[in-house]
């Protein structure tokens, strides 16, 4: 028998909780966006927007806490023997759930983690964000009871495993190799920002070994914001739940210490006030994060132990990151895109085809 | 007799409603639950004990893990 994991007890999932909910606030101090110390959605659209794959000049930078979550848990995964490469569970909707999933989260302007960590700096505009989660994913409970599944993995190769953690050390190759030149928005293959979101950023090894820390703990706790909803939703299970409402607790009391908690609706950082879209856009990611198992973090750490689908998933995103900048569906502070509102209301009934249609098989 | 659930290459929360279905469709006795990941194996174990089961035993085999969940 394995050493019993500590990590997947009560206290186990409300210090991880705790512990992000003081690392974020204060990756804030350090240089990250308002509100933004950690947003999986956030970060994989700049890391879209450094590699070019969308042009929006403001939000370029490749985020070291994306690629620190991937290699965190892929040595967690490793050191405690859970490194499993496996995948096969029908990944092209997987890709489209990630796709649709962050173009939900980019209306809105932030994933579950910081909706959670909006609120925590006082951002009224989250509690419509939260709402719409909560909405989206009953939906998806609601599905799953119905006997939504998408299908068995099957085991494969360990290099399949290791396709994403090999991008992530890619990527972060990249970044050592091609550093931000000051006052310069290119240097190589590589594009950066010079005012916005994308400018603001942490110190690189700040950045990676936080991410690194908490890819390890996430691995180790099973830590999912959507599961935390969806799993009270649909067990009456708080297990989860205690992590997610820790992390808003602490980053909501480290916001108060560092000066950051300021409340209100008008002129929060990096948000826009159209209520119905907030939720909209919210409900939309949740649906597609609780059709595909697991919160946009979850789907990095997934990816860390080897899961290729929830890897197909993260590309999903960044792809969809790149189209919503594209495309014209990404909100700004000035309110929702040209093209945000039908691209949600596309999003949503996507999630419901695929909610309908993707049921139970009978043979393993 | 005892019930046998093959929940392995799901992922979560699949093992635990196909857990939760059978402990609804039969009042006691054993269920044994295959599971190939940790994550499942510790999700299913915390759902049996929230519903009073208790988890009897275990076990390995191969790449899977056979929980044995017990009630009456």
């Amino acid at each position: 028998m394995r050493l019993k994991n500590v990590f997947a007890s009560w206290g186990g999932i409300i210090g991880v909780g705790l512990l992000i909910g003081i690392l974020a606030p204060l990756l804030q101090k350090w240089g990250n966006p308002g509100n933004m110390g950690i947003c999986v959605a956030c970060f994989e659209r700049d890391i879209a927007g450094a590699l070019g794959l969308h042009r929006a000049g403001v939000v370029q930078y490749i985020r070291p806490e994306i690629i620190g979550f991937v290699l965190g848990s892929l040595i967690a995964a490793y050191l405690f023997k859970e490194f499993r490469p496996r995948l096969g569970s029908a990944p092209i909707v997987r890709f489209v759930l990630g796709a649709f999933a962050m173009i939900g989260a980019l209306v809105f302007l932030g994933c579950p983690w910081r909706a959670a960590l909006r609120l925590a700096g006082g951002d009224g505009n989250a509690i419509l964000g939260i709402l719409g989660l909560i909405f989206g994913i009953w939906i998806g409970t609601l599905f799953l009871k119905n006997g939504y599944n998408l299908g068995r993995t099957q085991a494969t190769d360990t290099a399949a495993g290791w396709m994403l953690p090999l991008m992530m050390l890619g990527l972060l190759a990249l970044l050592i190799i091609f550093p931000q030149i000051e006052g310069q928005d290119k240097n190589g293959v590589l594009f950066y920002s010079l005012k916005g979101p994308g400018a603001m950023h942490a110190p690189l090894l700040i950045s990676l070994v936080i991410g690194l820390t908490v890819g390890f703990l996430a691995q180790r706790s099973r830590f999912c914001t959507m599961g935390a909803i969806r799993d009270f939703l649909l067990f009456r299970q708080t297990h989860l739940l205690m992590g997610f409402v820790a992390l808003i607790c602490a980053a909501f009391v480290t916001n108060l210490i560092l000066g950051q908690f300021h409340p209100g609706f008008e002129g929060q950082p990096v948000a826009h006030t159209m209520h119905v879209w907030n939720f909209a856009g919210m409900a939309l990611a949740g649906l597609a994060f609780a059709l595909a198992g697991g919160c946009p973090g979850r789907q990095l750490f997934l990816s860390g132990e080897g899961d290729g689908d929830a890897a197909v998933f993260v590309l999903g995103m960044i792809v969809g990151a790149a189209f919503a900048h594209n495309f014209g569906l990404a909100s700004s502070p000035k309110g929702v895109g040209p093209y945000g509102i039908p691209a949600v209301i596309i999003g949503i009934v996507v999630c419901l085809f695929i909610g309908f249609t993707m049921r139970k098989r009978s043979t393993p | 007799m005892s019930t046998k659930i093959d929940a392995r290459g799901l992922s979560c929360p699949q093992p635990v409603l196909m857990t939760l279905d059978e402990i609804k469709a039969v009042s006691g006795g054993e269920i044994e639950v295959l599971v190939d990941t940790e994550t499942a194996k510790e999700n299913v174990s915390r759902a049996a004990t929230s519903q009073g089961w208790e988890v009897a035993d275990v076990a390995e085999e191969g790449d899977a893990v056979r929980i044995t969940i017990r009630k009456g």
